[in-house]
């Protein structure tokens, strides 16, 4: 990685173009619009040459690290191999030239192609249905709720108003059932992370619409009392919500919709290998068992008894959620995931991705805390090195082994331990990849006692290092023009 | 079974599990209920090489009918530079999450900071984020940033000149997010302010969200509009499109204090309507409610010149169930997308994408009237898009247009046929088209 300072509009130069449009065939312009509606300044664009595009784009990936760079043990986020073919697949023209208010007619292998991915996310997690639209697993989690409340309210049921998240859920779990109008109850976990059913006992009544649930949870653990959780929940009138952000063990070994959930979101760029980036497009799908599949948002795919696809608008839905039928570049690139892993190979997914969780935890117990020793699912928590004596913290671990070529894991999350470090490895790594990590994660710890200044000042050979985040937010300077002004 | 996406070999699992101190990977699995473990065949295809895969998405490729678009809606046929794959398929930027390790994300951290930028420069705003889902959703968010920044206001209101699908997802989020949400009617085509003035009276909106250019691609006159809405201490949001405000008046001149609109018109493939982008910006008074990530510039330890997420405590991980916005990502690839076809465009290619569209979309206008089949509705100015009357049944012009391989002549609501034409349209489709369109 090399630094590199400029911004494009550093390199504008008046007069230079990157385009290559042809000639107008046309006598009018814009310059016909009524003065008023036009606008009176130009905006600032840069004026670059192609090639200067091109270096510069170029350079500033240098300053980069994916998963084709290095290994990304980032946790809950699962960091998997996203496949070259997936990206070929989704580039192809007969996909990316159709307007997505064709007639049904023009566009029906686009269509099958909805429905062979709904059929077989059905057969991966035992929902009955899938909607494909939701952007992103926040937005899957949303329309989710959103389904869970129309649901309540097509059983004219208006008394349903709160929503159980547990106190170890992810923030966006309150966020999106805030979002949605639903009050949020907590319910506290067992010092294990796990749901304690005695404090879910008095929660639940006839004001609750459902309970969110993260299974595996954030710590990594199994919820092993889910089928007494999911019975007393629905025997009070609510649903069970499955966040799928951590769905990735489970593939290839358990089913959601056979522990008792109603509604589920999944997040394609992590557990079906679509590339994440740099944060988006990804895809929240979200599946639900048969008796809410009339809420799912519109429009949904339909299979018409002509055997033709068809588009299906209904009073019953909760609503649309996306302008269009979601990101369908993404669907594209899920559905190759799919196939390429085929009945068979997606039974070792899962076991993989645990094996790997379990050899790193394993093999670094002895010099990092890991304060709930017990087999983990895809991932598990260490609350900071084990020798509290050296005052390193689990931020300086993390830049230390950006030093080393590593991706940190996740920190700080989750909040039930002080000193965080969230460790997912995934299924698509290595034992030589493991087994590098591991020795460098011991030469850290070895580093804390022999040479703790190494480490709080670490990272040393990264493009830029540790930033001054305090100030970036106390006078923010959010683009190049309010860059400029301040100089 | 070997397979390339699983490193494992036996003797790797062995090593691993005696390591753990498991016999196998199914005792992994102890904490998991014997009767929930899926132990039947999953109801999937078998695993495919790539070559069967190949063949598999060519053969749903050719049940897809291709079709020159004469129409838009909310999704245009703009030209994609070659530059733009080649760039944003770099696994650099690819293959990387959210910016949360600033010293080794500087790349994508730089060109959200560009984004931005271009985008503030675009709607002539101050701030804007690092992008939102689509369009539909920007505009949803922006519906609820206005009811997070005005106090005890229980109204939204919308033009019913905004995309169908537009103003239906800020309906289904304004639903369950306890907004009321009314409509202000147009007159000839243009968004009403004495409709608009008289709603306002109550004193209880929070925010009104009118289109710039409008689903009946008419540029809209918002004069006065800024005032009457301030006058009763709401924000004035305006959808726009991003390729039009090369030329168009842009939400700032028009006093908006909020913009959001999608990015597909820079250039981004239609995709069957998706991956887009959704942009946000606003005045920075309101930077503190604008939902999503926010990049921000500022100095490493050695007096560098660095890039990072910033103002943190709006969002959703922080706030948890008081957050006013539960995205926790943006549209990140499409933004630098859009981020790398303005460089190329920069100031001149924009407006000449504009120019050519007016062109184009005027002369089919023209030619369209001149066939005495289509009439104007309305006498507006419009860009690339318009709607008119037609003596011939909707069905039976789409169908002869479908058959000679056009798509055009969308229906409007109020039975008016869209049609839209970009920088992509040439004189010989078009013609081509209006022929197609005499004999019917």
């Amino acid at each position: 990685m090399k630094y590199y300072d400029k911004l494009i509009f550093e390199l504008s130069k008046p007069g230079r173009c990157g385009y290559s449009l042809p000639v107008s065939p046309w006598n009018t312009t814009a310059d016909a619009l009524p003065e008023g509606l036009r606008r009176t300044a130009a905006a600032e664009l840069p004026e670059v040459s192609e090639l200067d595009v091109v270096r510069h784009y170029t350079n500033l990936s240098n300053m980069n690290f994916g998963v084709d760079t290095g290994f990304y043990p980032l946790g809950s986020c699962t960091m998997k191999y996203n496949p070259k073919i997936n990206e070929e697949m989704a580039s192809l023209a007969c996909f990316k030239d159709i307007h997505p208010l064709q007639p049904e007619s023009t566009v029906q292998g686009v269509l099958e192609l909805y429905y062979n991915l709904e059929r077989s996310l059905s057969a991966i997690t035992g929902m009955a249905n899938f909607t494909l639209n939701p952007f992103a697993g926040a937005q899957g989690e949303l329309t989710g709720l959103m389904v869970i409340r129309r649901y309540h309210e097509l059983r004219g049921d208006m008394k349903r108003t709160k929503i159980i998240v547990p106190d170890s859920a992810h923030g966006t779990n309150p966020a999106s059932a805030a979002v949605c109008g639903l009050d949020v109850v907590e319910v506290k976990s067992k010092p294990d992370g796990r749901i304690d059913i005695e404090s879910l006992r008095p929660l639940l009544d006839d004001t609750i619409a459902g309970i969110m649930m993260t299974n595996p949870n954030t710590l990594g653990l199994f919820e092993s009392e889910i089928k007494e959780i999911a019975k007393l929940v629905h025997d009070c009138g609510g649903l069970l919500y499955y966040d799928g952000a951590n769905f990735n063990p489970l593939l290839g070994m358990v089913r959601p919709g056979d522990m008792g959930f109603d509604v589920l979101h999944l997040n394609l760029h992590k557990t079906f290998s679509t590339p994440h980036g740099g944060g988006g497009p990804g895809a929240g799908p979200v599946g639900v068992a048969a008796h809410l599949a009339d809420c799912l948002p519109n429009p949904r795919v339909v299979l018409g008894a002509d055997g033709k696809y068809q588009l299906l608008t209904s009073e019953t839905s909760c609503g649309r959620v996306s302008g269009f039928m979601g990101n369908f570049g993404v669907l594209i690139r899920a559905y190759t995931y799919i196939l390429s892993l085929g009945k068979e190979n997606i039974r070792m997914a899962g076991p993989l991705a645990v094996l790997n969780a379990n050899y790193i935890k394993e093999s670094l117990k002895d010099c990092y805390k890991l304060p709930i020793d017990m087999t983990c699912m895809h991932e598990f928590v260490f609350d900071g090195l084990l020798d509290k004596s050296t005052g390193i913290t689990t931020l300086d671990v993390a830049k230390r082994l950006l030093d080393y070529g590593f991706h940190a894991p996740t920190i700080y999350f989750p909040l039930l331990f002080h000193q965080a470090i969230m460790i997912e490895p995934t299924e698509t790594e290595s034992k030589e990849t493991l087994d590098g990590f591991i020795e460098v994660m011991r030469r850290i710890a070895e580093e804390a006692i022999a040479n703790p200044e190494e480490l709080h000042s670490a990272p040393h050979n990264t493009p830029v290092r540790r930033l001054d985040e305090t100030t970036a937010a106390k006078n923010p300077i959010l683009t190049y023009r309010e860059s400029l002004c301040k100089k | 079974m070997a397979f390339a996406y699983f490193p494992h070999t036996d003797a790797d699992v062995n090593a691993m599990l005696a390591r753990i101190g498991v016999g196998s990977l199914e005792e992994l699995y102890a904490d998991v209920p014997a009767d929930v473990v899926y132990r039947k065949e999953y109801d999937l295809p078998s695993a495919m090489s790539e070559m069967e895969i190949r063949r598999c998405f060519e053969g749903l490729g050719r049940k897809n009918k291709p079709v020159t678009v004469m129409c838009g809606c909310g999704a245009y046929d703009h030209y994609q530079p070659a530059v733009i794959p080649a760039l944003i398929s770099r696994a650099e930027y690819l293959t990387a999450y959210t910016p949360y390790q600033a010293e080794i994300s500087q790349g994508t951290l730089r060109y959200i900071f560009e984004y931005q930028s271009m985008i503030a420069e675009l709607t002539g705003m101050e701030c804007a984020n690092a992008s939102m889902y689509d369009g539909a959703t920007a505009a949803a968010e922006a519906m609820m940033m206005a009811m997070a920044a005005t106090r005890k206001k229980t109204r939204v209101l919308i033009a019913d000149t905004l995309l169908p699908q537009v103003a239906e997802v800020v309906r289904t989020y304004a639903k369950y997010h306890g907004v009321v949400i009314g409509t202000v009617a147009h007159k000839d085509g243009n968004t009403d302010l004495a409709d608009l003035k008289a709603q306002l009276e109550a004193g209880d909106v929070a925010g009104v969200l009118v289109p710039s250019i409008n689903r009946f691609g008419i540029v809209e006159d918002l004069t006065g509009f800024a005032d009457a809405v301030h006058a009763q201490k709401g924000l004035l949001m305006v959808y726009a499109d991003p390729s039009a405000l090369a030329v168009v008046r842009t939400p700032g001149e028009w006093g908006a204090d909020v913009a959001c609109g999608d990015g597909q018109t820079l250039g981004i493939p239609m995709s069957f309507g998706g991956p887009y982008v959704g942009f946000l910006a606003c005045k920075k008074e309101h930077v503190r409610k604008l939902p999503g990530r926010i990049v921000g510039e500022t100095t490493d330890v050695d007096g560098k010149r660095a890039f990072v997420l910033t103002l943190q405590a709006r969002e959703q991980h922080i706030r948890r169930e008081k957050a006013n916005s539960n995205i926790c990502s943006n549209q990140s690839l499409m933004a630098l997308y859009v981020t790398i076809y303005l460089s190329l465009m920069g100031k001149q290619g924009l407006k000449e994408v504009c120019n050519q569209s007016y062109g184009a979309a005027h002369y089919l206008h023209d030619q369209l009237v001149a066939t005495g089949l289509f009439a104007p509705v309305f006498d507006r100015p419009f860009l690339k898009e318009f709607v008119l009357k037609t003596t011939i049944p909707v069905e039976k012009l789409q169908q002869a247009l479908l058959d000679g391989g056009f798509f055009g002549a969308l229906a409007t609501e109020e039975g008016y046929v869209s049609f839209a034409a970009t920088e992509r349209r040439t004189r010989e489709e078009i013609d081509r088209m209006i022929d197609l369109i005499k004999s019917i």
